[in-house]
């Protein structure tokens, strides 16, 4: 698994050579016919070298050469498109082939049930051996060190750390265990130490590697809404241009009775022009673009479930980022105990130490570790004290003890509040003051409270990641909008957001109030973005039109994203949109080009086709090709090797650049529009130097 | 080009830009059913049309019942206008005893004036009476214009509405064109026309003597029409004495002023606008050329108001500006320009006060070069028709203006409510490609372009060159459409082009080397203009019906601006580039090569 996609050049050679072949094998006229511009060079082909063979029986419209000249070309113009796709799919397949290693039969230990408690030890485990292939959705399996997980699944009981190099390319092994988000585990990844019970959650065939090797294979690859009305696009100008060329046999015939000199125009001619002039490089070009989006996507460690969620990532309106991870640095740390008055600083030092003894979150840790820094409190075992410990939920949102009739608790003040005013007490007017500074400082206030007794503040202190503001700019020059979720409340949210420079933000949020939010923006015609692990944020990115999972998170969050991202990566989602963008990009500059190509191609055929009948015609031969046979091949050469010339730039996409939608018109109106124009002229004159001097024409 | 010539024209187009936001807004006004000045003497009649017909004006239709309203609509007037043609013969206000009109050339004049074409190949003052005139043709000049109104303010409510089946009301979109727009703008124009000379009456032929008697030379032809040959050889010859003449007369003026204004151009008289008695003086010509395309232009200020972005309008202005004022200046420098070869044999072509120089075969004295240039631009550029010259006798390149104009697809102005549609059409095209190179799912106006509009869009953009190419290759290569041409080699292949570019685009004017009544062009030419007109209705149409079940997208920084300038030249590009791509063989084997072969 050390060949990741993220080393391979452009034109790896084991995938070229796949490509060459694949490209005869895409000749297939039922494999053409999805592509209307290049069927339309496929039915083109096949007349010319019908041409060719009337031609050969001393019946030929034109010299047997000529035809064969341009009968080959054509063929090879089909052939081209053909490589540039097979050369897409050959990326994504060299990476398929390296997932499918992993996804080795494994003979997993099968337990007849699950066990019931924590003092289950794999020693006194009866286990009977399965092959992976038959295990189903429910059943339950041993996995100790050194063995490979035989199928997704959660976790029942157990802590290990994962090799799950075989799926993200990242080496470090990653921590997994029962219950929270961390407790879902990938088929064909290495338990490295200490052992899992594992409930496998999908049947076989259907587990995210499976999804993952088809979806890089592109064998599920459909045509995204765009690509589809950008076909319909091509195919209107593809008819245009067939009927620009067909109806000028008869303008000719007319012309050639009239003028009394001259021949009528030759069908080769006409198919040449008409491949010339139809849409060909984007036509030819469209599959490998699509493909090559989704093949960027997983090389940015992003495995999407649809090439239309590839798509609409570039439409994204709005960006929801959670707060912690994304925008500060990991969590909030406790900074500083604020009695109230009235209370002595030990007597809140003390409290809040016990009610995050048992807190293994963060900030809990830290309130601990303050608490001995700066009061000298020892750690002590809350179970030698008798004490139970409340753990934090979204609906209380609150934390704590209970021990000796005391219930000491600490969470947000509003929290608090409302608990303390439920046992007759109420929030302090100085706590209310502190609660209210440090949030404005950007801090986040704890209050605790001992029974109805308000004690006083933790002060916890976020760090926002440095240069975060740089990219949240650039966000905005983009187009898009970043909303902030957190739990926090809204004064030290908007502390935050100011500090962070994003748009706007949810404070308090709540997994409804997240999917209310999402909603909303929908309604309002928005796209929306956001990243999640949790099972509580399930709903929120199924709602969501772009919804990258992080690998780290559960099955549900995974199941509901429409993306995975394998280096749970939070910040990705920056990288994602690019890429959707590109892929668009990609599409409309080609467009663009591949039509303003067609006035050199004409200034180069209609002289050629028709200055045998109106010798004046000469005038617009611009270039002065040679003659009328190799201004007509320079034309269908130029516009062949042009397909090969822009694979890179297919495959590679047009470069984004967060500018603003005007600026970025104008920059590819000038490339690729006024580029296109002017390239084909010095291409085909090009080629009909080199014609003359190697004797073809 | 003279400084009287560029004096006239610059005050054409800045008369006609000055009066695009007062109509314009006067018309968003109409179409949103808000009072006007008008109001409190139309909207009693409204009231009573709507009570009459049956017709509920708040019921509001989706764009399949708005397009068989429309459709039906239309078949009706078609009907209506080939029934009196056929039965003028037994109809009162027939001062002149004409007979039926052919069935050929009946069911040609009326898809013709249905369709808003005004496609003419019978001779007004010798074929029609004066109540097919008024009761069929003049009728039609409204309700055509109406119908293009009608389909425009569909397409206009599809991008303002959002998650809505229905689009508007025909029948009130129809009725309000017609009553708050067309018949009050055609009675002012008629009453300035009338003032200028412009005849209106329902006199009989009047047949004065000529002041200055001449005679004519005419070949003697046998029964058989050949020419009879005399005793040396020579063809024989005869000799006729004029001295009188007869002056048509009619109820021109009404007609005149709406054929002007609804972009319909069937002249009343054969030579239409050259004609003394429907274009009298140079005051009249401003106007008639005025009338072309105010309603064109104003309606896009009607757009932008409508869809709450006046910036949105003048964008799409300013596209058909550029290209007219471009094209025009092609077609003025041709014609002052003249003929090389006329220079050559020692004519003295540069104008001067004396004499205007230049071309001016088939160009009336009292208009001269300037504005015969720019009528002929302004005719073809709005899907009107009528000429005050005759465009066989431009030079190559100013005949090539006309021609090409057409071939965009009367997009520049264009057609009353058809051009703005066409150009908001093409306005998708180009906003699908902009839309794509700045990496989002394209938009306009804040609706999302996907594949349906793209598949409507590709059908409109297509239909006219089938037509036009289509029946083109048809005509060269078969007898029919060979015998009816007036010159042979790469002109009368120009005159075929012609003639399918006005019919296929529903413009109307002729180049005036053909003769099309036959039952060839007859038959072919009306095909063709039904095609160009309702097959492009109704994919815009279901643009309409589309868009208006979408949602809006807030504008963004991320979002393709099409109100700025760079959007204006994509646009331009977009419309230029497809007419040229498709029609520039054709081009190169007709003007083209005849302007290269002059030049020699």
């Amino acid at each position: 698994m050390q060949t990741h996609t993220k080393a391979r050049p452009l034109f790896d050679s084991e995938i070229v050579r796949g490509a060459i072949v694949a490209s005869f094998a895409k000749l297939d006229p039922r494999h053409q016919v999805r592509n209307p511009v290049m069927f339309v060079v496929l039915l083109g082909s096949v007349l010319t070298t019908a041409l060719l063979f009337q031609a050969l029986g001393g019946h030929g419209e034109a010299p047997a050469w000529f035809i064969l000249t341009v009968s080959l070309w054509l063929w090879f113009t089909v052939l081209f498109a053909n490589f540039a796709e097979a050369m897409a799919e050959g990326r994504g397949k060299a990476q398929a082939d390296a997932l499918r290693k992993a996804r080795r039969d494994i003979i997993a230990r099968k337990l007849a049930k699950a066990p019931s408690n924590s003092s289950f030890t794999p020693a006194d485990a009866r286990t009977t051996p399965t092959t992976s292939a038959t295990l189903r959705k429910g059943d339950v399996v041993l996995v100790e060190a050194g063995e490979l997980v035989p199928s997704d699944g959660e976790i029942v009981v157990g802590v290990a750390s994962v090799d799950e190099s075989a799926i993200t390319g990242e080496s470090a092994p990653v921590i997994r265990e029962a219950g929270g988000d961390r407790s879902a585990v990938t088929g064909g990844t290495r338990v490295l130490s200490d052992w899992l019970v594992i409930r496998v959650t999908t049947d076989p065939g259907e587990t995210f590697l499976d999804r993952m090797i088809s979806m890089v294979e592109g064998a599920k690859r459909q045509k995204t809404p765009n690509e589809i009305a950008l076909t319909i696009l091509l195919a209107g100008f593809t008819i245009i241009f067939l009927l620009a060329t067909v109806t000028l046999l008869p303008f000719s015939i007319y012309a050639v009775n009239e003028v009394g000199q001259g021949a009528p125009v030759t069908m080769t001619v006409l198919t040449a022009l008409l491949v010339c002039l139809i849409p060909t490089t984007i036509g030819g070009l469209l599959s490998a673009i699509g493909i090559a989006g989704m093949d960027r996507m997983i090389q940015a460690n992003v495995i999407a479930i649809s090439g239309r969620a590839v798509e609409a990532a570039g439409d994204v309106d709005v960006l929801l980022l959670d707060k912690t991870g994304t925008i500060t640095l990991g969590n909030r740390q406790a900074t500083a105990f604020i009695p109230t008055d009235g209370v002595g600083m030990d007597r809140l030092a003390d409290a809040a130490q016990l009610a995050s003894l048992a807190d293994e979150t963060p900030e809990g840790r830290s309130v601990v570790v303050l608490a001995k820094e700066q009061y000298g409190l020892r750690e002590r075992d809350i179970h030698a004290l008798g004490a139970k410990f409340v753990p934090f939920s979204a609906q209380t949102r609150m934390s704590g003890v209970d021990f000796d009739g005391r219930h000491i608790r600490k969470g947000s003040a509003d929290a608090i509040e409302e608990y303390v005013q439920a046992s007759g007490g109420q929030l302090p007017v100085p706590v209310r003051g502190h609660v209210e500074r440090i949030a404005r400082e950007g801090g986040t206030p704890l209050v605790v409270a001992d029974g109805p007794q308000v004690l006083g503040v933790i002060q916890l202190k976020d760090i926002v990641k440095t240069r975060i503001k740089d990219r949240f700019a650039e966000l905005r020059r983009m187009g898009i909008k970043t909303v902030m979720i957190t739990g926090d409340n809204p004064l030290t949210a908007a502390t935050i957001a100011a500090e962070a420079g994003v748009d706007d933000f949810l404070a308090q949020a709540t997994p409804e109030k997240k999917l209310e939010l999402i909603r909303e923006y929908q309604r309002g015609g928005r796209l929306v973005a956001m990243t999640g692990d949790g099972t509580n944020d399930a709903p929120a990115l199924a709602q969501a039109d772009v919804a990258v999972a992080m690998n780290t998170g559960t099955q549900a969050a995974k199941e509901a994203g429409n993306m995975v991202d394998l280096d749970s990566n939070p910040t990705k989602l920056i990288e994602i949109v690019e890429i959707g963008k590109q892929l668009l990009m990609t599409r409309g500059a080609l467009t663009t080009f591949s039509i303003a190509n067609d006035v050199a191609k004409y200034f180069a055929i209609i002289p050629a086709a028709f200055a045998g009948t109106y010798p004046v015609l000469n005038a617009l031969n611009v270039m002065h090709l040679a003659t009328p046979e190799s201004a007509i091949l320079s034309a269908v050469i130029f516009n062949a090797l042009i397909i090969i010339g822009l694979i890179p730039l297919a495959l590679r996409g047009v470069r984004y650049r967060a500018v603003g939608a005007s600026v970025l018109l104008r920059d590819n109106l000038l490339v690729y529009g006024l580029g296109g124009i002017v390239a084909p002229f010095i291409g085909i004159k090009a080629i009909d130097m080199v014609l003359v001097l190697s004797g073809l024409a | 080009m003279t400084v009287n010539g560029f004096l006239q024209v610059g005050m054409y187009v800045v008369v006609l830009l000055a009066l695009a936001k007062p109509l314009g807004g006067f018309m968003a006004r109409v179409y949103d059913g808000k009072s006007t000045w008008l109001s409190p003497v139309l909207r009693p009649l409204e009231r009573l049309i709507y009570r009459v017909c049956g017709v509920d004006p708040d019921e509001g239709m989706t764009w399949k019942t708005y397009a068989v309203s429309m459709l039906l609509f239309n078949f009706l007037g078609l009907l209506v206008v080939y029934g009196l043609q056929r039965l003028q013969g037994i109809l009162p206000l027939n001062p002149q005893g004409f007979a039926a009109v052919t069935p050929d050339s009946s069911f040609n004049t009326a898809a013709s004036f249905a369709t808003n074409t005004n496609w003419q190949g019978y001779v007004g003052e010798a074929t029609m009476s004066y109540a097919t005139q008024m009761l069929g043709l003049a009728v039609q000049n409204f309700v055509s214009a109406a119908t293009g109104m009608a389909v425009l303010v569909a397409l206009i409510r599809g991008f303002r509405e959002a998650g809505s089946r229905t689009v508007g009301n025909f029948w009130v979109t129809l009725t309000r064109s017609t009553l708050y727009i067309l018949l009050p703008l055609a009675i002012g124009l008629a009453l300035v026309q009338t003032s200028q000379g412009v005849v209106q009456n329902f006199s009989a032929y009047r047949t004065v003597p000529l002041l200055q008697a001449t005679s004519v030379t005419t070949p003697v032809k046998n029964a058989d029409g050949n020419p009879v040959l005399d005793e040396k050889g020579e063809p024989k010859t005869e000799t006729t004495a004029v001295t009188e003449q007869t002056l048509p007369m009619g109820p021109a003026s009404s007609q005149i002023a709406i054929k002007q204004l609804g972009t319909n151009g069937g002249g009343f008289f054969n030579v239409n606008s050259a004609h003394p008695y429907e274009n009298s003086t140079p005051l009249s010509n401003f106007f008639e050329v005025l009338a072309l395309l105010l309603i064109g232009a104003a309606l896009c200020y009607t757009f932008g108001q409508m869809v709450g972005d006046t910036r949105q309008g003048w964008a799409v202005l300013a596209a058909m500006t550029v290209i007219f004022v471009a094209m025009l200046a092609l077609c003025e420098w041709a014609e002052y320009r003249g003929n090389p070869r006329h220079a050559a044999a020692g004519a003295d072509i540069v104008a001067s006060d004396v004499h205007p120089g230049g071309n001016m075969e088939g160009k009336e004295v009292r208009f001269g070069i300037a504005n015969s240039a720019l009528w002929a631009t302004a005719t073809t550029a709005a899907s009107n028709g009528a000429v005050n010259a005759m465009h066989d006798s431009f030079t190559p390149l100013g005949g090539l203006v006309p021609l090409f104009m057409m071939q965009l697809g009367e997009v520049v102005y264009g057609g009353v409510g058809s051009g703005l549609y066409g150009m908001l059409v093409f306005a998708i095209i180009a906003v699908f490609v902009a839309g794509l190179m700045v990496g989002r799912t394209p938009e306009y106006l804040g609706k999302k372009i996907e594949a349906y509009e793209m598949k409507m869009a590709a059908i409109v953009i297509l239909i006219p060159p089938i037509v036009v190419l289509g029946f083109t290759a048809l005509a060269v290569v078969t007898d029919a459409g060979l015998a009816s041409r007036f010159n042979k080699g790469a002109h009368g292949f120009s005159e075929i082009l012609y003639a399918f570019s006005s019919m296929g685009n529903n413009n109307g004017s002729a180049f005036a080397g053909l003769s099309a009544n036959v039952p060839f062009y007859n038959a072919t030419g009306g095909l063709a203009m039904l095609m160009a007109r309702y097959w492009l209705a109704i994919p815009t149409l279901a643009i309409a019906g589309s868009l208006a079940q979408k949602k809006h997208v807030p504008a963004g920084a991320g979002t393709l601006p099409t109100h700025t300038p760079l959007f204006v030249c994509m646009l331009i590009g977009v419309v230029i580039i497809v007419g040229v791509l498709t029609f520039v063989p054709a081009l190169a084997l007709g003007p083209i090569v005849e302007h290269l072969m002059l030049s020699q």
